[in-house]
């Protein structure tokens, strides 16, 4: 064993680390909002991946199609409720929001070949195309059932998962993608290289991270998203709309993942089915801090990050196995040492 | 803080039926609120008062109707319409943010002030601060270490960041000393100077009926009996229910 490969392994372990941080954050915000289990984390990541492939290679992507038919959708719900209660003024932004803007990204992408873009362009339309997706997925999934059990709320997760894999493959394809690297930059460090994109992606991460803590704890918004997650019926009588905290912290989710997804494209071939074992190992970071505490899930998702990594070299074989079964004295630690508070359920 | 005159009816609540499922928590339920008034509903533990206070916030479904600020309230009422329109409730179990700061839960009492492009949170807070100076001293402490009455200092104050046309109190001296249950009753006389409606839910009917104009007695559901307070004070039956052991005292 020699300290080349370790500091390599290592290496790996922190980026992936940081992408797994990332989406345990995302988990931990839903759950604690929304009490929704998010299985479908995983599946922003290949969407945000494979959209900007798309991009790159001067295919339309299909999750417009999906943006517009989902769009359609909730100008459906929201418009009924709207003609009901007779407040037209609010009827033209709605549909403007979910059908116009869905139908000019559409033109747009027909009109102008995406791939002679500049990258940034490239990255900031997969990440218009997939974002608004979270906030309609909330809307017409979870939000009829805001007063469900959690067990109702994950099987409607595990739905949306499922309905998300299939549309991936339709719109996709089978054939994993892999877009150009960022940067082609390449440093050395005690012998080992260290690729550009490695720094970028944990640099990338470490930033969204920083900027999701200034957002929570500076932004009246932020402080709204805590409030609505320590104390529901205390939220709702501020006049903090449990489906604003839903909307707000599913576009948060999204855009965590779809971030993810391009911050990794570069790294590892994504197929249309790769987002929720990224997502799953994410989701061990979150059951580490208990799907409770921030800081807790990003260094259990750093940890399973390194873990897998150490382990791809040493066994590969049960790389998975490995990293999975760290849930076990996980989950036995935290139920001997939890304190049993009384949940008062409304 | 200045005085108002303007006596209109700001709450009337007629035939209020509220049902958890098959069994009726209230029954009929009418009364009427005018502002810069303080109204209190006085009754025994599970009477329904808190029932009422969380129908009225639009958290349970009801039969009957409700009028506020002279619109009738249909169907889609809903707890964000009425905090927007100025009523709101401090709840019995004061449901703070209990990880959070004393100044931070205040700041989400004006969320919805925020929403609607208010900017003026500070000048409100100062004046909470005001009428609270203890909470100004613990601005930064955590809403969860407070004490009991700080605690329900704490919720009013929340509830004033909303800058409120009704405000609604359930039990407001519910688990506190003597002392601290004096303080908080002075200080929602001195709100009702402000012009503020107050709806006053109490088990202390003693201290209720002394700070209120007028006063409903709700027993297993219903309104058993109505009148100034004064008067209701001063009659037999709520002497002998509710005032009699506290005269003695």
């Amino acid at each position: 064993m020699d300290l080349q490969i370790l500091l390599l392994l290592g290496q790996d372990g922190i980026t992936n680390g940081a992408i797994y941080a990332l989406l345990a954050l995302a988990l931990v915000l839903v759950f604690t909002v929304t009490r929704v289990i998010f299985i479908p984390q995983g599946e922003f990541v290949a969407y945000g991946a494979l959209t900007l492939a798309s991009l790159q290679t001067d295919k339309v992507p299909g999750t417009v199609w999906l943006l517009l038919g989902l769009g359609i959708i909730v100008a459906l719900l929201d418009g009924a409720k709207l003609l009901r209660e007779r407040r037209y003024a609010k009827l033209p932004p709605l549909l403007i929001a979910n059908i116009g803007v869905p139908l000019i990204a559409a033109a747009g992408l027909f009109a102008m070949p995406p791939a002679q873009l500049p990258l940034a362009l490239q990255v900031l339309i997969a990440m218009l195309l997939v974002v608004p997706l979270g906030p309609m997925i909330y809307r017409v999934a979870f939000q009829p059932l805001a007063g469900a059990s959690v067990l109702v709320l994950l099987i409607v997760s595990v739905a949306v998962h499922v309905a998300l894999i299939g549309l991936g493959l339709l719109f996709f394809g089978a054939e994993g993608s892999r877009t150009p690297a960022f940067t082609e930059l390449s440093f050395e460090l005690a012998g080992a290289p260290l690729q550009g994109q490695t720094i970028l992606v944990v640099v990338a991460s470490a930033l969204l991270i920083i900027g999701l803590y200034f957002f929570f704890e500076r932004t009246l918004y932020g402080k709204a998203l805590r409030a609505t997650a320590m104390n529901r019926t205390g939220a709702r009588l501020m006049g903090i709309p449990p489906a604003l905290a839903g909307k707000l912290c599913f576009t948060l989710a999204a855009a965590i993942g779809a971030f993810s997804g391009i911050l990794i494209a570069p790294i590892t071939t994504i197929y249309y089915d790769s987002g929720f074992l990224i997502g799953l190992k994410g989701f061990v970071g979150a059951i580490i801090g208990g799907l409770a505490s921030y800081p807790l899930a990003a260094l259990g998702a750093i940890l399973v990050g390194l873990l897998e990594s150490y382990a791809s070299f040493y066994a590969s074989a049960f790389k998975e196995v490995i990293v999975f079964t760290l849930i076990i004295p996980v989950l036995l630690w935290r139920s001997l040492s939890a304190r049993h508070v009384e949940e008062e359920e409304e | 803080m200045k005085t108002h005159h303007d006596h209109s009816v700001i709450l009337e609540v007629r035939d209020l039926t509220v049902a958890y499922g098959k069994v009726e928590a209230l029954h009929q339920v009418s009364l009427t609120l005018r502002r810069g008034e303080i109204v209190t509903v006085i009754g025994p533990n599970g009477a329904g008062k808190s029932t009422l206070l969380a129908a009225l916030m639009g958290l349970l479904p009801v039969a009957g109707e409700i009028v506020y600020l002279g619109h009738v309230q249909g169907r889609e009422r809903e707890v964000e319409y009425l905090v927007r329109h100025g009523m709101t409730l401090v709840p019995e179990k004061r449901e703070l943010f209990a990880e959070m700061s004393v100044e931070d839960n205040l700041l989400l009492g004006a969320f919805d002030r925020y929403r609607t492009g208010h900017r003026d949170q500070i000048e409100t807070m100062d004046e909470v601060f005001e009428l609270f100076p203890r909470l100004d001293e613990r601005r930064s402490q955590l809403a969860g270490t407070l004490s009991g009455g700080e605690r329900q200092m704490l919720a009013m104050g929340r509830a004033l960041m909303a800058k409120p046309k009704l405000l609604m109190l359930d039990e407001p001296s519910l688990g506190l000393a003597p002392l601290i249950i004096k303080e908080i009753f002075r200080i929602i006389s001195a709100l009702k100077e402000s012009g503020v409606a107050i709806l006053l839910v109490e088990q202390n009917a003693r201290a209720a009926l002394q700070i209120a104009d007028y006063g409903y007695v709700l027993e297993t559901g219903e309104i058993s009996l109505a009148g100034p307070s004064k008067e209701l004070a001063a009659d037999r039956r709520v002497i002998d229910a509710y005032l009699g052991l506290a005269h003695k005292n």
